[in-house]
């Protein structure tokens, strides 16, 4: 449902767009301006970018492009001065509230009035009614599966919560073939506290109490995701701790897995044929997320990854740089890119490698939460629970240590009193 | 020297330590001192492709202002180095009444995290400090001993370890000591263990760290003591010779004691960079199992979007106090020496 709306919205606006492109050439605001896009780099990203470059660096008096790792962690200091070091920043739902936080993106009404045509009206990231930024690709995490190895250890169907897959493990372990089937990003910090936000979301969970920035992690339900991730941990690798997307991919290619929880963004890289062989890659499925303890909301966070203008640039440098990225953002990217994202963009024909983010947002997976002090939240669970995981404390301890953690640092913060 | 002449011979350095060390460290501890403004939030409504729902945000202009008139932030005293991610009096206080002895306490304070950090910085510091100096010191006498023709090629091979950046040699280890790697794999294969594995046992993981600051350290140590053997008085240790003293004699009572303002020296030198122990634990990807004070400043700065400056600023003045600690000793002796020679 979630890609056919996508489609049939992406018809419409063609029909509309058409208009836009009067001559057939992209619209590129004022001549002469200066466009410096900041981003992180991932093909999606390099195909937005180049395509923007593409269309108007003739135009513009200026144009580069910086797409880099980590950008999160200086964005924000990129865009202070003004002129800020770059107009645009591409972002996620996380850094989108992080340059807001600091008021560093401007409100985007008037340029999506002039130069949005092809933008399809779920692209536009709305809040309080005013555009915030242009979405252009979805992402969220989700199962993988090697049909392969589960029909070799007996397991009928694909699995589809976490109680199928612990079963399924049990079977691969029983039969010999694999000690560790199971594979996911558990690095201690920032993927540690993602995979909690995965279960806790599924097992029905809050993050704070409705309305205010008081924690409410210490709950039956946060006992209870804590849980099922603990019993899948059983399952992966003793090194776990120290795998992030990176290593997980490496075990999934190297077809030492065989059902993982890692990023759609992935799909893409272990579907092609570099660096795995054709007895993992014929064999991977992508499917939903799994459900917990009978509850139907997948383990999953949603993430859409979209372009911003900073607020601290002349206007025409920020009206320049909206018309270029958003000049790509249309059938003719699609046409070259298709398999490198779960495109939100129209013309985008969905792939094997998207069939598992899209199955993950229909079964009504949780966006990632766009909360001012979500970020000081992540980070305690993606400290505090370590002890948990390396079975030195309870659950019940390690959520109370997650809350004293986060009440700290949010009153330095200035969010709790 | 007269004093006005020393004045005017000191006023350069004196005046770049004020600026470049002095200056910053009372800008850092002014900003411990102050907290963020209160944040101004507003619920309002966000759609984007995943639908609508009601999400909180700062509201920018009340915060800006409130920033504008009071620009350091809201004054919070010393609380910030008292709270739970520092001295976390009020906790400590609690396991102590808690406590049912000396073990159940220590458990306690292992959860955390600025003393968790204090005790694997502590045992990192005072294992990886003395190995290095007597390992330095053997290797450099051996160097010494070696014919001539040799000399060159043994310092050169000696010195590896120090040119190969932190990050490159620790990443490289890191890499080796993976169940997957050349040395994690073989250990797999030697105790027929699978699930034997460095990066998931907080033992394990603590001495490849101690292992690994002393290879990269040992240099450091090494070239300096090599460059004091050169200074070692031939008469002094002929004489002992001839009184009958042998080899490891003559090296106690002669050569070390010749050396002891270098291993002042070297010693004050590797309890600073120990004690700030970094690298090899973000790059073995250790944080499950060992961080130190460093680790915490540079993650409280790295909350993207939240800095934590008086968080970072706390800890920062708390490693400096550390320091100070450990090298207290050191320092009197060193003084007590000078004093004795100038008389």
């Amino acid at each position: 449902m979630f890609l056919k709306k996508v489609m049939v919205a992406g018809a419409m606006s063609a029909l509309l767009g058409t208009a836009a492109y009067a001559g057939g050439h992209a619209m590129c605001g004022p001549d002469g301006a200066s466009v410096r896009i900041l981003g992180s780099d991932f093909p999606a990203i390099q195909a937005v970018a180049g395509a923007a470059e593409a269309n108007c660096s003739g135009s513009a008096g200026e144009f580069t492009i910086n797409l880099r790792d980590d950008t999160r962690d200086m964005m924000n200091q990129a865009l202070t001065p003004n002129p800020a070091e770059y107009t645009s920043v591409i972002v996620a739902n996380s850094t989108l509230t992080q340059l807001m936080n600091d008021d560093l993106v401007r409100p985007l009404n008037d340029l999506v009035d002039k130069y949005g045509a092809n933008l399809k009206p779920h692209q536009l990231i709305t809040i309080d009614g005013n555009v915030m930024a242009i979405a252009f690709m979805a992402n969220s995490q989700h199962l993988f599966t090697r049909t392969d190895i589960l029909a070799q250890a007996g397991v009928e169907g694909t699995p589809s919560s976490v109680e199928e897959m612990v079963a399924a493990a049990e079977k691969i372990r029983a039969a010999g073939i694999m000690e560790y089937p199971i594979a996911m990003n558990m690095k201690v910090g920032w993927n540690v506290g993602e995979i909690f936000n995965l279960f806790y979301f599924a097992n029905g969970g809050e993050l704070f109490k409705p309305g205010t920035a008081e924690p409410a992690v210490n709950s039956a339900a946060g006992v209870a995701a804590l849980n099922s991730i603990k019993s899948l941990l059983e399952y992966t690798h003793p090194d776990h701790l120290s795998h992030a997307s990176n290593e997980t991919q490496a075990l999934w290619e190297a077809g030492q897995a065989a059902m993982a929880i890692m990023w759609g963004s992935r799909g893409g890289a272990v579907l092609d044929d570099e660096g795995s062989t054709a007895d993992v890659t014929e064999n991977t499925l992508l499917s939903m997320a799994p459900t917990a303890n009978g509850g139907s909301t997948p383990a999953a966070t949603l993430w859409w990854d979209g372009v911003t203008i900073a607020k601290n640039v002349p206007d025409a440098d920020a009206e320049a740089s909206f018309a270029a990225l958003v000049s790509g953002l249309n059938a003719d990217l699609m046409k070259e890119h298709n398999d490198k994202a779960i495109w939100l963009i129209d013309g985008f024909q969905p792939g094997p490698a998207a069939a598992g983010v899209s199955a993950t947002a229909n079964a009504g997976a949780k966006p990632y939460p766009m909360i001012p002090f979500v970020n000081l939240m992540h980070n305690a669970l993606g400290s505090e629970l370590v002890d948990f995981y390396k079975g030195t404390e309870s659950a019940e301890d390690a959520l109370a240590d997650v809350e004293a953690a986060y009440v700290t640092a949010a009153k330095e913060a200035g969010f709790l009193n | 020297m007269k004093h006005r002449t020393f004045f005017w011979f000191i006023l350069p350095t004196l005046s770049a330590m004020i600026l470049f060390i002095a200056l910053p460290i009372v800008s850092v501890f002014i900003q411990s001192l102050f907290v963020e403004h209160e944040q101004v939030l507003v619920v309002s409504e966000s759609c984007g492709p995943f639908g609508c729902n009601q999400t909180t945000s700062i509201d920018a202009e009340a915060t800006a202002a409130l920033r504008e008139e009071k620009p350091l932030g809201r004054f919070n005293g010393l609380s910030t180095y008292f709270d739970r991610s520092h001295l976390a009096s009020a906790e400590v206080a609690e396991i102590w009444r808690e406590s049912t002895g000396l073990a159940s306490f220590v458990n306690g304070l292992m959860d955390l995290k600025f003393y968790r950090a204090l005790i694997f910085t502590l045992t990192y510091t005072f294992t990886v400090t003395p190995a290095v100096l007597i390992l330095g010191l053997a290797i450099a006498v051996g160097v010494n001993n070696l014919p001539r023709a040799f000399r060159g090629v043994a310092i050169f091979i000696s010195l590896l370890p120090f040119l190969v950046a932190t990050v490159v040699g620790s990443m490289i280890l890191s890499w080796m000591l993976d169940g997957e790697g050349i040395i994690g794999a073989t250990l797999q294969n030697i105790f027929n263990d699978p699930s034997l594995t460095i990066k998931s046992s907080t033992p394990l993981m603590w001495i490849a760290l101690i292992v690994y600051g002393i290879w990269h350290t040992l240099p450091f140590s090494f070239i300096t003591f090599y460059a004091g053997l050169q200074t070692v008085s031939k008469d002094t240790l002929e004489a002992a010779q001839i009184d009958g003293a042998n080899k490891w004699q003559s090296m106690i009572h002669v050569v070390v004691p010749h050396l002891m303002p270098l291993v002042s020296f070297v010693t004050l030198m590797l309890l600073m960079d120990n004690f700030r122990v970094f690298e090899p634990i973000v790059s073995f990807n250790a944080e499950a199992h060992a961080q130190s004070l460093s680790i915490f400043i540079w993650s409280d700065l790295r909350e993207a979007g939240n800095p934590l400056y008086a968080s970072a600023g706390a800890t920062s003045i708390l490693t400096i106090i550390g320091v100070a600690i450990l090298l207290t000793p050191v320092l009197i002796r060193t003084w007590r020496d000078f004093n004795a020679k100038s008389h």
